[in-house]
């Protein structure tokens, strides 16, 4: 089974290399703003989707990877000169690092002690930041202006930086689709069903839930380089919104727990409509409160969010919306 | 030095009892259904603004207004529980953290619209106590009672009703406890209506000494995370003692550390309580 006959597998990355590659045709800065925010959400509900899909353990500090990946690439470039793409490397490998470590101690929880975990870890790091020195405490680091020079000007690092981005999406979407297809995947699909029924058919559950945190974590981290590298400060308040952790739960759950195209069409769905209530005179003071009532009506009603309900709802398409 | 300690230490456990009042509605509700209610800081907030309305507009006194308060949060913890939670009480818990987290958005969402993120407070006072080297805030003593009175109350209620015990049976084996005629949705509701009302309560007794934001609730709903895997998960008498030991360490680690590192240690004692005994320091048992 080739890979690239599987609608299943191009079709999201068609998507998101269409939408992506839009701004880097038309050379719009405000089409671009708005793509990297897009993007930014896609590629991190898309890489939560790895551990939170597949192994159905619920994390609610993966904003931390984000956070703290990005702290370390903004740290190598703004204090010691490093080039973007090092530095961003440097930021996954951080954040990969640290979920390697967290994951052998923390994947021992089970369910609703994990989730707890995970708010308790989101906590504890932005409060470290926040009194740790060489990253600047609570104002943060700034970048010097100087910096953008090794880049050709300020307009070209910020296009650089969204290249980047949408390189980075489009591995992530291409990696969750081959993971799940592959033994890995159907282990951890396993896990998900139930762990010990894997463990006593041969899963390694420590072992793959593990590699699923670390692979779910490197990606943010890299993204965290990227955004706080584009916005040119980072501060410990931005960079740990648990807030901002379960916005992105909320995406995965729109468009589908466990599905490729899901994460992707939820993040774009959610961020448009956050837009779009954001900007609107009748309910820019409500905006929560309707993305509140939307999450409620989907985990009522459609827990299997949009593409689990059209997979359940019209068999034929399932070869299309894997 | 030593007088300074002692100060601190006092302060801290007194606050320690409104930390674990709030703490154990959330206790409770995870006892009796397993469900984490990530709407608890919003329901406290509710309580503080409750409070204050009833204080400033009304000219009640805060803690009549909390007395009278208590009923509707109950019932609107009865609400909460049919429209957001009965539907999914059996799925995957991803399902409730999410309705319960859908219920916070829409609070915080309303009440931003309200009455804006601005600072508000209770101006009340009730003089302070002078006991040796400690001066205690009247407001922070009756608070403490008030807390104590409660869970004591809540004790009987639990140990000493027919619905009390019925909360216990089903907390115990759900299954069990329906064959033997216990209505178990009714006890859920209930339940969380309780869990709801001390949340409430907790917030109102907030107000009468420090200022809060719509927002301020998301703070205490993190502590009382902390307090519960302290006291274990789902014992709500247990809470009680989790807040205490919350305060007295919030009254003390800034004596050692500057004030900013006390949410580290807070929340990493956290995780690895939870990694080496998730059933918390007394254990889990409601």
């Amino acid at each position: 089974m080739k890979p690239w006959r599987q609608p299943g597998f191009w079709l999201p990355l068609l998507l998101v290399l269409v939408g992506g590659g839009v701004a880097l045709v038309l050379r719009k800065d405000t089409l671009r703003e708005m793509m990297f925010t897009l993007l930014m959400y896609v590629a991190l509900a898309s890489s939560l989707n790895i551990l939170m899909g597949y192994t159905g353990y619920v994390n609610f500090g993966h904003i931390v990877f984000f956070g703290l990946g990005g702290y370390t690439g903004f740290y190598l470039i703004s204090q010691h000169g490093w080039h973007l793409i090092p530095a961003a490397l440097a930021g996954g490998l951080a954040s990969a690092l640290l979920a390697a470590l967290l994951g052998l101690a923390v994947l021992r929880l089970r369910g609703a002690y994990f989730a707890l975990a995970t708010i308790g870890i989101n906590e504890a790091a932005r409060a470290f930041v926040n009194n740790f020195g060489p990253f600047g405490g609570p104002t943060g680091l700034f970048v010097n202006f100087a910096v953008y020079r090794e880049y050709g000007g300020a307009p070209q690092a910020l296009w650089l930086t969204y290249t980047l981005l949408v390189i980075t999406t489009l591995i992530v979407v291409g990696l969750s689709y081959w993971i799940k297809n592959s033994r890995f995947g159907l282990g951890l699909l396993a896990i998900r069903e139930d762990e010990d029924a894997a463990m006593v058919m041969g899963v390694r559950a420590p072992t793959a839930k593990t590699l699923a945190y670390v692979v779910s974590a490197f990606f943010p981290g890299i993204i965290g380089t990227l955004f706080f590298f584009k916005n040119g400060n980072v501060e410990p308040g931005d960079a740990f919104r648990l807030h901002m952790s379960i916005e992105v739960l909320v995406m995965i759950m729109l468009g589908g727990n466990g599905t490729i195209l899901g994460p992707i069409l939820g993040a774009a769905a959610y961020e448009r409509l956050r837009g779009y209530l954001l900007t609107s005179p009748l309910f820019k003071s409500l905006h929560l409160a309707f993305a509140g009532l939307a999450l409620l009506l989907i985990v009522l009603f459609i827990p299997a969010g949009f593409i689990g309900w059209l997979r359940r709802r019209f068999p034929f398409l399932r070869r299309w919306l894997e | 030095m030593l007088a300074q300690t002692l100060a601190s230490l006092v302060d801290g456990i007194l606050l320690g009892f409104v930390y674990g009042l709030a703490a154990m509605g959330l206790s409770l509700i995870w006892g009796v259904m397993r469900v984490i209610n990530l709407s608890h800081g919003a329901i406290m907030a509710l309580g503080m603004f409750g409070t204050y309305l009833l204080f400033t507009h009304l000219g009640l006194n805060p803690y009549l207004a909390i007395l009278l308060m208590a009923p509707a949060s109950l019932l609107f913890g009865f609400l909460v529980y049919g429209v957001a939670v009965h539907r999914i009480i059996n799925a995957p818990y991803l399902s409730s953290l999410l309705a319960t987290f859908a219920v916070n958005m829409m609070v915080i969402g309303i009440g931003t619209a309200v009455f804006t993120t601005s600072l508000y407070n209770v101006d009340f006072s009730l003089g302070t106590v002078r006991a040796g080297v400690l001066a205690l805030p009247g407001t922070r003593l009756t608070a403490a009672l008030a807390a104590l009175l409660i869970t004591a109350a809540l004790y009987l209620f639990l140990y000493r009703t027919r619905p009390g015990k019925a909360i216990r049976a089903v907390a115990n084996n759900r299954a069990a406890a329906e064959l033997m005629s216990i209505p178990s949705a009714q006890v859920l509701a209930l339940s969380f209506g309780i869990g709801t009302m001390l949340a409430a309560l907790a917030g109102g007794l907030i107000t009468t000494f420090f200022p809060f934001t719509i927002l301020s609730g998301s703070g205490y709903q993190s502590k009382s995370f902390v307090i519960c895997v302290l006291g274990g998960l789902g014992n709500p008498l247990g809470a009680l003692l989790g807040g205490l030991i919350l305060g007295a360490m919030e009254g003390l680690i800034p004596i050692v550390l500057p004030v900013s590192w006390v949410p580290v240690v807070e929340f990493t004692l956290f995780v690895l309580i939870l990694l080496i005994r998730p059933s918390g320091l007394l254990g889990a048992r409601t």
